[in-house]
C-alpha cells in the first residue's frame, strides 16, 4: 500500500483513491462539495484544495484539487498549509456572494453540508457589499421542495438524478453565475429516486417536502436505525420522530444494501404511521350476550378463543418475531402464511433455490458491480426500486472497465470517464410480458408471455451448456433472442440472473435458476436475485407454515372457528368472494393490525399492532439478510408491537414456552434456537444490556433542544422519558456520544459533520464498509459443494386462447403497496384502475382505449377501463395489482371475456 | 519579407479560390506527403520546426500530436480551432477569409499525421464571410479529391465538416469546445485525460489553431530550417500581429516573429492618433498582461512577452491611451470574462462576477481603499491551477497588472468618488 | 410542429453526428434559422426527434448566447461592447440606438422590427467601432451612421 506524507506525517492509504477519500478516510477534515462517495469527482467546487510538494526540497508548492489527484507512493502534500487554508476559505467567501444565509429558515439548517464546511474553513467574516442575484423557485411535486437561491452550484443534483438514476427531468439551464437547477418547467419530479436530492444537495435547495408539513430540526427529532417496509429489498433507514410522530425518513447507510440511496417508496411512504386510521386502542365487538364487559382486552379475547379451534394467519409484512410468536401460540399445525397461493408457490421455490442451489444470492451492492445482467419477467423499477438502481449501475461496469484500461484514468475521474464510455452500456436483457423503464437501458428487451420467457431462458442454458435440454419449436425471434444472450453472457465475469414474483410464474423462477447455475457451471463468479413483495416474505416462508387456500378450508369445514390475524388484510389475498366466504364462517376473528381495512372491518377484536416505527422487530430481506428495526416512537394509546400482544395472550393462556420469554432477547433466543435457518438471529444487534463506557446508545443527538418545555402546555412538571428495556439504546439524549455499533446507528453524527455527510466518518473508507462491518446478517449461503439439480421441464410456448384473456399482474412503485397507500405524496402518484391489452386484443374484444372491459373471476365480476399498449403479450391483459379500489383477480390466470 | 501566409490573399479581402490556391503552389505539399512521406514523418518535421501553437498557450504542436495513439483503430479526430473570441484578436478571420484551402491543406496533412478519420472546422458564429468560404472550400476540396475517400489515390481517407458555433467565448477552450461538438454545454473537461488520448466522443483528438495548420503546408514544402529563418528569433516562422485602439492604422500584418513592440505600434499601425499618448497595451488579446511603454522594445515571440511578464497570447494588441480610463478599461474585460465563464467552478463563476462588481462601483464612485485589496486576492486566488480553465487565470492578466501599473489611477477614482476621466464612456 | 424542412434538416444532420445528442446544437440552429427563436414548443420538439429530454435540450439551448429563448424582432442588432470597440467608442452607439429604437438591451421594438443585444467581440477590432444585423457586419461606425443603416431593414 502506497504512504502519502500528509503535513509531515506518513500515513498508508488505499491504492487507487484519490486524495480527498485518503483523507476522508483517515479521519481528516478536508471539506469539499462537489465529490460524492457515490458519484466520484469532477473538480468543480474547488473545495477540497492541498498543497502539493514536488519532493522534499519543494518548499513552495502547488494548490491542487484532493479530490482530482490519485494518491502515489511517497508523494507530500499538506492540508494545513497557509495558502491552502486560505483558499478554502474564499471558496466558501465565494459561494457565500450569493447565498442567501438563510440558514434560520432553512430546512437544512443543523444538518447542512454547507453550514459545515462553512464552519470547517473558518470562513466568517463577509468582504462582498453588493446584491445577490436571485431566483424563481419551481414547485415539483408532493416530495420535494425547491429553494434555488440557496444553490451553490456543486452540480452534484443533475450528477445524481441524470447520470446515476437515469432521470429525464432535471437539468442544468443558462450559464456563468446564472445556472439553474431543476426541471425545464414546474412540474413533479418524474424519477422514482428524485427524494435522494434532498440528501445529494449540500444546502436546502432541494428539501424533503413531507418533513416540512410538521418540520422538525435534525438535531430535534429521535431517531432510530430502521428497515424500510416497502418493498422486499430491506433498504436500511432512519425513522424520526418528534411529538410522538413519525417526521421524515432518511437513508442509513449499509455498504452491503442500500448504499447511501433510497427509492421515493421508501422515502415517502412512511406517513401511514401518523394515519388518522391509525388503531391505537383495542376494538371489541360485543355479542348480546357477553359477559365479559369491562374485562381487561386480553382476558377478553382469551375468553373467546376456543381451545382447539383456534388457527393463526401469520403475515410477510410483520417481523420474523411477531411471526414466530403467533406460530407458538396457535402451534405449528394451526399456522398459516398469510400470502396468496401463487405467491407462496413462488418464494417457496426461491428460498429452495437459494438454499440448496449452487449459486449465491446477490445483494443490491453485489447486483451494482455485476457486469452483465439478464432480468426475467420483472419490471424492476416498480416491484424492487433500488435494485433497477442497481442494474443501472451495472450497465456502466464493463464499458467504464473497458474505458479505464483505454485512458488509463482511475473510475472516479467520472467526467472523463463517462466521456470515454460515451453511451455505451454492457449487457443487459429484459425479458417481460410488457415494456419497463429499464428498457431505456438494455441491449436488448424481448416482450413475451412468462412461459415463453423460460423457455428463451431455458435455450441460453441450452446454448452456454451443451448438457442442458433443448427448447424445441422456438420461435425465430426467441432463437435469435437466446443467442444474443448467450453470446454476451459469455464474456461476463460476473453475470447477474434476475427474476422474482413479478412475473408470478413458477417456470420462470426455475429458468433463471438454471440459467445461474450453467453460468456458474461455465466459471462465471454468476449471481442470482430473486425479488420479493414485502419486507418479510423471505422471513416468513423462512419459519414455515401452511397455505392459506388450507385455512380457508378449514373455516369453511368447521375445524377452525377462531382465527387470529396478524397484521393482514386477507381481501388483499383472497379474492373478494372467497374473502367474504371465510370471513362469514368464522366464529371469532382477532385482528392485530395498525390501520383500519377490509379485513378489521370483520373483525371481533382488533389489537393496535405497533408499526415498524412503534416495534423492534427483524426482517429477512430478499437476499436472505436478517436485519433489525428498531424502535423510535413511544406508541400512543395501547399500540404495541404484535409480538408483544400475542407473548402477553401467551402468558394468559398459560402457553409455558412464551412465558419463559421475558424479555425481548429471550425472544430472538428462542427463535434462533428452535429454527437452524434463523441462527444468530439474536446477534444481529448487541443484546439490551449492552453498554459503551457503562452508557446505552442515546436516540437523541447531545444538542436536541426543548426537552423540558414539550410537554409544558399539559404539565409543567417534566414526565418521566420512556425507557426502552428490549434494546442497547435510550429514548433520551444521555448515554454514550461515540461511535454506537454499526447495526444500531440511530444517526450520523460527527464533530463538525452535522449533515449526512457525517456518514463518511463511520466507513472503514469512503463508500466502504461501516466500522465493524456492514449490519445485518446473511442466512441464505449457496450450497456450493452440492451437485447441481438441472431442472429439465420446459414449458410450452404461450398461445393465446380465443376468447379468453391471460391476465398477468402489473406493479406500480405507487400504488402496490399497501401501507405507503396512505400517504398523501404516494397517493397522488398512484394511477387509477385499468386494464392493458394489446391493439390487437382491443379489437378482438372490440374496446378502445377508456371503454369498460367485463370479465368474471370466481364468480365476481371485474370492469376496468381499457389502456392499450403495443408492447403487451398478445393474449395478455395487464391489471394493476394492489391499487385501492381494485378487486384482488390472481394473476397470472386465464379467465374468459 | 516574406509573409508566407498572407502574400496570396487578395487585397480586396475576397478570398482565394481552388483554381487559384493551386496556381500559387496549393496542394503540393499535401501530394508530396501522400507520396513520399510516412504520417510520423510529417509529425517529426513539424516537432523539428519546433512550430509553436498560434492559439495563444503556445504549446509546440509536433509535441502535443506525439501523444496521439497511434495504433488505436476506430476513429480520431482533428480540430481546426477557428471559434477566435478573445477581444482584441481578428488574425484568424484573415486567413479563414483569404485563403481557406491554406487551412485545409494544414488540416488534410494534420490529419494525415496523426492519421485522423475526421476533421472539424469549429468556426465562430459571428464570421458570416468565413464560413461561406470555408463551406464552398470544403466542398471544391472534396470535389477535387483532396477530401474524402483515398485522397489523392493515396490509403489516406479524411471526411472534413464546418461546425458554426452559437456563441461562447468557452467554445474556444479546446476541451469545452468538444463538448460543443458533441452538442453538449461547451463546459471545459478536466485534464488528464488530454484530448489526444480521450477527446472528442471520447477518441483521440487533436485541437488546434487556424495559425497553426496554416503553416503545415508551408513547412512540408520547405522544411524545418526555413521556417526557422523566416523569424528574428528563437521561435520560428512569422507571426501575425495586429492593433486595435487608438492608433492611426489599426490592422493585421504578418511579420516575422519577434518583432519589437515599438515597430508594430509605430512602423505599422502608424503610431497613436493625434492627441492620444500610449499607456499601455495587452500584447496579446484580452487575458494578457499590460505592457507599458517601458516595454516597448520587447521583442514580440514567446519567450520575450514572457520575460516582461505578459504573454504573447494570440499576438493582436489592444492600446490604452491616455484619454481612456485604465479601470473602464479592465472594467469591460472582467464584464467579458464574468459573462462568459461557463458557470463550472466556483472562482471563476463567482469571483468574477465580483470582480465586476468592485471595478463598476470604482467607476460609479462608490469603491473604497479595501477593495483595492479585495482585486489584488482575486488576482491571486483565480491563478493558474485554482480555477478549473484558463478562463479566470487570463482574466486576471490584465487585471493584475493593471493595478500594477496604474494603480494611481485606481486610487483617484477611490479619492475622487468618481471615474476621473471626462470622457468617460460606457 | 417541426416543418418538414425543418426534419429533413435535422435528420441530414444526424446523419453526420455518431450519437443523436450530437446533433442537438444544429438542430436549434436549424429551427431558429427558420423561426427565429426557440419555444418551449420547438425545444420540446427537438428532444423528440433527438430521442433527448426537453429539459436536457434546453440545458444546451440555455447556455448559448445566440440560441433565443424568447422572441426577437425581424431583425436582430449585435452591438459589440468588447475591448477594442469600448475604446473606440460603442457607447455612443448604444446611446444613439436607443434614441432611434426607444429600446435598451434585450428589449424589441413594439413593432417587431429590431431587438438589440450586446455581443462579445465581433473579431473586428482594427475596425471598431462594430455591430451586426442579421448576417451583416457594419464596421467603423459613427453614431450618426446608425439611422442609414437601419432604414435597409424592414
Ligand atoms: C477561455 C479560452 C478561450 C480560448 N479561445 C481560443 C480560440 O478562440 N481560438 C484558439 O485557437 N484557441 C483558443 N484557446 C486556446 C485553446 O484552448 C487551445 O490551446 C488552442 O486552440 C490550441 O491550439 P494551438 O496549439 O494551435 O495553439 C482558448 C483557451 C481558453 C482557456
Ligand atoms: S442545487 Fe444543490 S446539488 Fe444542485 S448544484 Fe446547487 S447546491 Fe449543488
Ligand atoms: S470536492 Fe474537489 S473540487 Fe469539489
Amino acid at each position: 500500500m502506497p504512504i502519502i506524507n500528509i503535513d509531515n506525517i506518513p500515513y498508508e492509504v488505499k491504492e487507487g483513491k484519490n486524495l480527498l477519500e485518503a483523507c476522508l478516510s483517515l479521519g481528516l477534515n478536508l471539506p469539499y462539495f462537489c465529490w460524492h462517495p457515490a458519484l466520484g469527482s469532477v473538480g468543480a467546487c474547488r473545495q477540497c484544495a492541498v498543497k502539493i510538494f514536488k519532493d522534499e526540497q519543494d518548499t513552495r508548492g502547488k494548490l491542487m484539487m484532493a479530490c482530482m489527484e490519485p494518491v502515489k507512493d511517497g508523494m507530500r502534500l499538506s492540508v494545513n498549509d497557509s495558502e491552502a487554508v486560505a483558499f478554502r476559505g474564499h471558496v466558501i467567501g465565494w459561494l457565500m456572494t450569493n447565498h442567501p444565509h438563510d440558514c434560520a429558515v432553512c430546512d437544512e439548517g443543523g444538518s447542512c453540508h454547507l453550514q459545515d464546511m462553512t464552519v470547517m474553513t473558518g470562513h466568517a467574516y463577509r468582504d462582498y457589499h453588493f446584491s445577490k442575484r436571485t431566483y424563481r423557485n419551481q414547485n415539483l411535486g408532493p416530495f420535494i421542495n425547491h429553494e434555488m437561491n440557496r444553490c451553490i452550484q456543486c452540480y452534484r443534483c443533475v450528477r445524481f438524478y441524470k447520470d446515476f438514476a437515469g432521470g429525464k427531468d432535471l437539468d442544468v439551464f443558462a450559464a456563468h453565475n446564472h445556472v439553474y437547477f431543476g426541471r425545464q418547467q414546474d412540474g413533479t419530479l418524474e424519477n422514482e429516486f428524485s427524494g435522494n436530492l434532498v440528501e445529494v444537495c449540500p444546502t436546502g435547495v432541494f428539501t424533503d417536502k413531507t418533513l416540512k408539513q410538521h418540520y422538525t430540526r435534525k438535531w430535534d427529532l429521535t431517531t432510530a436505525p430502521s428497515i424500510c417496509q416497502g418493498c422486499g429489498l430491506g433498504c436500511n433507514i432512519i425513522a424520526g420522530e418528534r411529538y410522538g410522530s413519525l417526521r421524515q425518513i432518511t437513508n442509513r447507510y449499509n455498504g452491503a444494501v442500500n448504499g447511501y440511496f433510497l427509492c421515493d417508496r421508501g422515502r415517502y411512504g412512511y406517513e401511514f404511521v401518523n394515519s388518522k386510521d391509525r388503531i391505537r386502542e383495542p376494538l371489541v365487538v360485543h355479542a348480546p350476550d357477553d359477559k365479559a364487559n369491562g374485562l381487561p382486552v386480553l382476558q377478553h379475547v382469551r375468553n373467546r378463543m376456543k381451545p382447539g379451534k383456534m388457527i393463526g394467519i401469520g403475515s410477510p409484512r410483520a417481523s420474523v418475531e411477531s411471526n414466530y410468536v403467533l406460530k407458538e401460540l396457535v402451534g405449528e399445525h394451526n399456522f398459516y402464511l398469510g400470502i396468496g397461493e401463487i405467491e407462496h408457490e413462488l418464494i417457496r421455490l426461491m428460498l429452495k433455490l437459494l438454499k440448496e442451489g449452487p449459486v449465491r444470492s446477490a445483494s443490491l451492492q453485489e447486483a451494482a458491480a455485476a457486469d452483465a445482467v439478464v432480468i426475467l419477467g420483472e419490471d424492476l423499477t416498480n416491484t424492487a426500486p433500488m435494485m433497477a438502481l442497481s442494474v443501472r449501475q451495472a450497465v456502466r461496469r464493463m464499458p467504464v472497465e473497458n474505458a479505464i484500461s483505454n485512458i488509463h484514468m482511475p473510475a472516479w475521474q467520472d467526467a472523463a470517464v463517462r466521456e470515454a464510455v460515451q453511451e455505451n452500456k454492457g449487457p443487459l436483457f429484459i425479458l417481460n410480458v410488457v415494456e419497463t423503464k429499464l428498457d431505456e437501458v438494455a441491449t436488448g428487451a424481448y416482450h413475451t408471455a412468462p412461459d415463453n420467457i423460460a423457455r428463451i431462458a431455458f435455450a441460453v442454458s441450452h446454448l452456454l451448456d451443451g448438457t442442458l435440454p433443448e427448447v424445441t419449436g422456438m420461435s425465430d425471434e426467441g432463437k435469435q433472442a437466446a443467442a444474443t444472450i448467450a453470446a454476451a453472457l459469455r464474456g461476463a465475469k460476473r453475470p447477474l440472473v434476475i427474476a422474482g414474483y413479478g412475473g408470478g410464474s413458477e417456470q420462470v423462477i426455475r429458468a433463471a435458476a438454471n440459467l445461474a447455475w450453467a453460468l456458474k457451471q461455465q466459471g462465471a463468479d454468476a449471481m442470482l436475485s430473486f425479488t420479493v413483495p414485502e419486507c418479510n416474505s423471505m422471513g416468513l416462508e423462512m419459519l414455515g407454515g401452511l397455505r392459506l387456500e388450507s385455512a380457508v378450508d378449514a373455516v369453511l369445514n368447521g375445524s377452525a372457528e377462531t382465527v387470529l390475524i396478524l397484521e393482514n388484510d386477507l381481501y388483499r389475498r383472497l379474492d373478494l368472494h372467497t374473502a367474504n366466504q371465510f370471513f362469514g364462517h368464522c366464529k371469532e376473528v382477532i385482528v392485530l393490525d395498525h390501520l383500519h381495512n377490509p379485513t378489521t372491518e370483520r373483525a371481533n377484536i382488533v389489537l393496535p399492532a405497533g408499526t415498524f416505527a412503534e416495534a423492534d422487530g427483524t426482517l429477512v430481506n430478499n437476499e436472505g439478510r436478517a436485519q433489525r428495526f428498531l424502535q423510535v416512537l413511544s406508541p400512543q394509546g395501547s399500540v404495541q408491537e404484535s409480538w408483544r400482544w400475542l407473548l402477553q395472550l401467551g402468558d394468559i393462556c398459560g402457553h409455558t414456552h412464551l412465558r419463559s420469554l421475558l424479555h425481548y432477547d429471550d425472544l430472538l433466543k428462542a427463535i434462533a434456537a428452535k429454527y437452524p435457518v434463523f441462527a444468530g438471529i439474536d446477534t444481529i444487534t448487541p443484546p439490551a444490556d449492552f453498554r459503551i463506557a457503562g452508557q446505552k446508545i442515546p436516540r437523541e443527538p447531545h444538542r436536541y433542544s426543548g426537552r423540558t418545555a414539550m410537554l409544558a402546555n399539559i404539565n409543567v412538571s417534566e414526565p418521566k422519558p420512556a425507557e426502552d428495556g428490549d434494546t442497547a439504546l435510550s429514548f433520551t439524549m444521555e448515554g454514550y456520544r461515540g461511535e454506537p455499533p454499526s447495526s444500531v446507528i440511530p444517526f450520523f453524527w460527527a464533530p463538525g459533520w452535522n449533515s449526512v455527510q457525517s456518514v463518511n466518518k463511520y466507513q472503514v473508507e469512503t463508500g466502504g464498509s461501516l466500522h465493524g462491518g456492514n449490519p445485518g446478517k446473511r442466512l441464505l449461503e449457496p450450497n456450493v459443494n452440492g451437485q447441481t439439480k438441472f431442472y429439465t421441464n420446459i414449458p410450452d410456448p404461450f398461445i393465446p386462447v380465443g376468447g379468453h384473456l391471460l391476465l398477468v399482474p402489473l406493479y406500480h412503485i405507487f400504488g402496490s403497496e399497501e401501507l405507503s397507500i396512505h400517504t398523501p405524496g404516494i397517493a397522488q402518484r398512484m394511477p387509477a384502475p385499468y386494464i392493458m391489452l394489446h391493439s390487437e386484443d382491443a379489437r378482438r374484444f372490440q374496446v378502445a382505449a377508456g371503454h369498460l372491459l367485463y370479465f368474471m373471476d370466481n364468480g365476481h365480476q371485474y370492469a376496468l377501463p381499457v389502456v392499450i399498449n403495443d408492447t403487451l403479450q398478445k393474449g395478455a391483459a395487464g391489471i394493476p395489482v394492489g391499487l385501492p379500489h381494485m378487486q384482488v383477480a390472481e394473476a397470472p390466470q386465464l379467465v374468459k371475456i | 519579407m516574406e509573409r508566407p501566409l498572407t502574400q496570396h490573399i487578395p487585397d480586396n479581402g475576397a478570398a482565394l479560390h481552388l483554381r487559384e490556391y493551386e496556381a500559387v503552389g496549393g496542394y503540393t505539399a499535401l501530394r508530396k506527403a501522400l507520396r513520399d512521406m510516412e504520417p510520423a514523418q510529417v509529425s517529426t518535421l513539424i516537432k523539428d520546426a519546433n512550430l509553436k501553437g498560434r492559439g495563444g498557450a503556445g504549446f509546440a504542436t509536433g509535441v502535443k500530436w506525439s501523444f496521439v495513439p497511434m495504433n488505436v483503430p476506430g476513429p480520431k479526430y482533428l480540430i481546426a480551432n477557428a471559434d477566435e473570441m478573445e477581444p482584441g484578436t481578428f488574425k484568424d478571420r484573415w486567413l479563414l477569409e483569404g485563403n481557406p484551402h491554406q487551412l485545409l491543406e494544414g488540416m488534410i496533412l494534420a490529419a494525415y499525421a496523426i492519421q485522423a478519420t475526421d476533421a472539424f472546422v469549429f468556426l465562430r458564429w459571428a464570421y458570416k464571410d468565413a464560413a461561406r468560404e470555408m463551406r464552398r472550400a470544403i466542398a471544391d476540396a472534396y470535389t477535387a479529391g483532396y477530401l474524402g475517400k483515398n485522397i489523392l489515390g493515396s490509403a489516406f481517407s479524411l471526411e472534413m465538416q464546418l461546425h458554426t458555433g452559437v456563441g461562447r467565448y468557452m467554445c474556444g477552450e479546446e476541451t469545452a469546445l468538444l463538448n460543443s461538438l458533441e452538442g453538449k454545454r461547451a463546459t471545459p473537461r478536466a485534464k488528464p485525460p488530454f484530448p489526444q488520448v480521450s477527446g472528442l466522443f471520447g477518441k483521440p483528438t487533436i485541437v488546434n489553431n487556424v495559425e497553426t495548420l496554416c503553416w503545415i503546408s508551408h513547412i512540408v514544402n520547405n522544411g524545418e530550417a526555413w521556417f526557422k529563418s523566416l523569424s528574428y528569433t528563437a521561435d520560428g516562422g512569422t507571426k501575425i500581429y495586429g492593433v486595435s485602439g487608438r492608433v492611426n492604422k489599426p490592422g493585421a500584418w504578418e511579420l516575422p516573429m519577434g518583432i519589437t513592440m515599438r515597430e508594430l505600434l509605430e512602423e505599422h499601425a502608424g503610431g497613436m492618433r493625434n492627441g492620444y499618448r500610449f499607456r499601455g497595451a495587452l500584447p496579446g488579446g484580452a487575458s494578457t498582461d499590460f505592457l507599458t511603454d517601458a516595454h516597448l522594445d520587447v521583442k514580440m515571440d514567446f519567450a520575450g512577452v514572457a520575460a516582461a511578464g505578459s504573454r504573447l497570447g494570440t499576438g493582436t494588441m489592444v492600446v490604452l491611451d491616455d484619454h481612456t480610463c485604465p479601470v473602464g478599461f479592465v472594467h469591460n474585460l472582467e464584464h467579458f470574462f464574468a459573462q462568459e465563464s461557463c458557470g463550472f467552478c466556483t472562482p471563476c463563476r463567482e469571483g468574477l462576477p465580483w470582480t465586476e462588481k468592485i471595478l463598476w462601483s470604482l467607476e460609479n464612485g462608490t469603491g473604497e481603499p479595501a477593495d483595492l485589496e479585495l482585486l489584488e486576492r482575486h488576482t491571486r486566488l483565480l491563478g493558474p491551477g485554482n480555477t478549473f480553465c484558463a478562463l479566470a487565470p487570463g482574466a486576471m492578466e490584465p487585471l493584475q497588472s493593471a493595478l500594477k501599473y496604474f494603480r494611481e489611477d485606481f486610487e483617484q477614482h477611490i479619492k475622487e468618488k468618481k471615474c476621473p476621466y471626462a470622457h468617460h464612456q460606457h | 410542429m417541426l416543418s418538414a424542412i425543418e426534419i429533413e434538416k435535422i435528420t441530414h444532420e444526424l446523419q453526420q453526428v455518431p450519437v443523436k445528442k450530437a446533433a442537438c446544437i444544429e438542430a436549434l440552429k436549424i429551427v431558429q434559422q427558420e423561426r427565429r427563436w426557440i419555444s418551449d414548443e420547438s425545444v420540446a420538439d427537438i428532444a423528440v426527434i433527438l430521442e433527448m429530454s426537453t429539459a436536457e435540450v434546453d440545458s444546451v439551448a440555455t447556455f448559448y448566447n445566440l440560441i433565443f429563448r424568447q422572441p426577437v424582432g425581424r431583425h436582430v442588432i449585435l452591438l459589440c461592447d468588447s475591448i477594442s470597440c469600448y475604446v473606440m467608442g460603442y457607447t455612443g452607439l448604444r446611446q444613439r440606438l436607443n434614441e432611434i429604437l426607444l429600446i435598451g438591451y434585450g428589449q424589441t421594438t413594439p413593432d417587431e422590427r429590431f431587438t438589440l443585444l450586446p455581443n462579445a467581440c465581433l473579431g473586428t477590432c482594427d475596425h471598431a467601432p462594430a455591430l451586426m444585423i442579421d448576417d451583416d457586419l457594419y464596421r467603423d461606425i459613427q453614431p450618426g451612421d446608425l439611422e442609414q443603416i437601419l432604414e435597409k431593414y424592414h
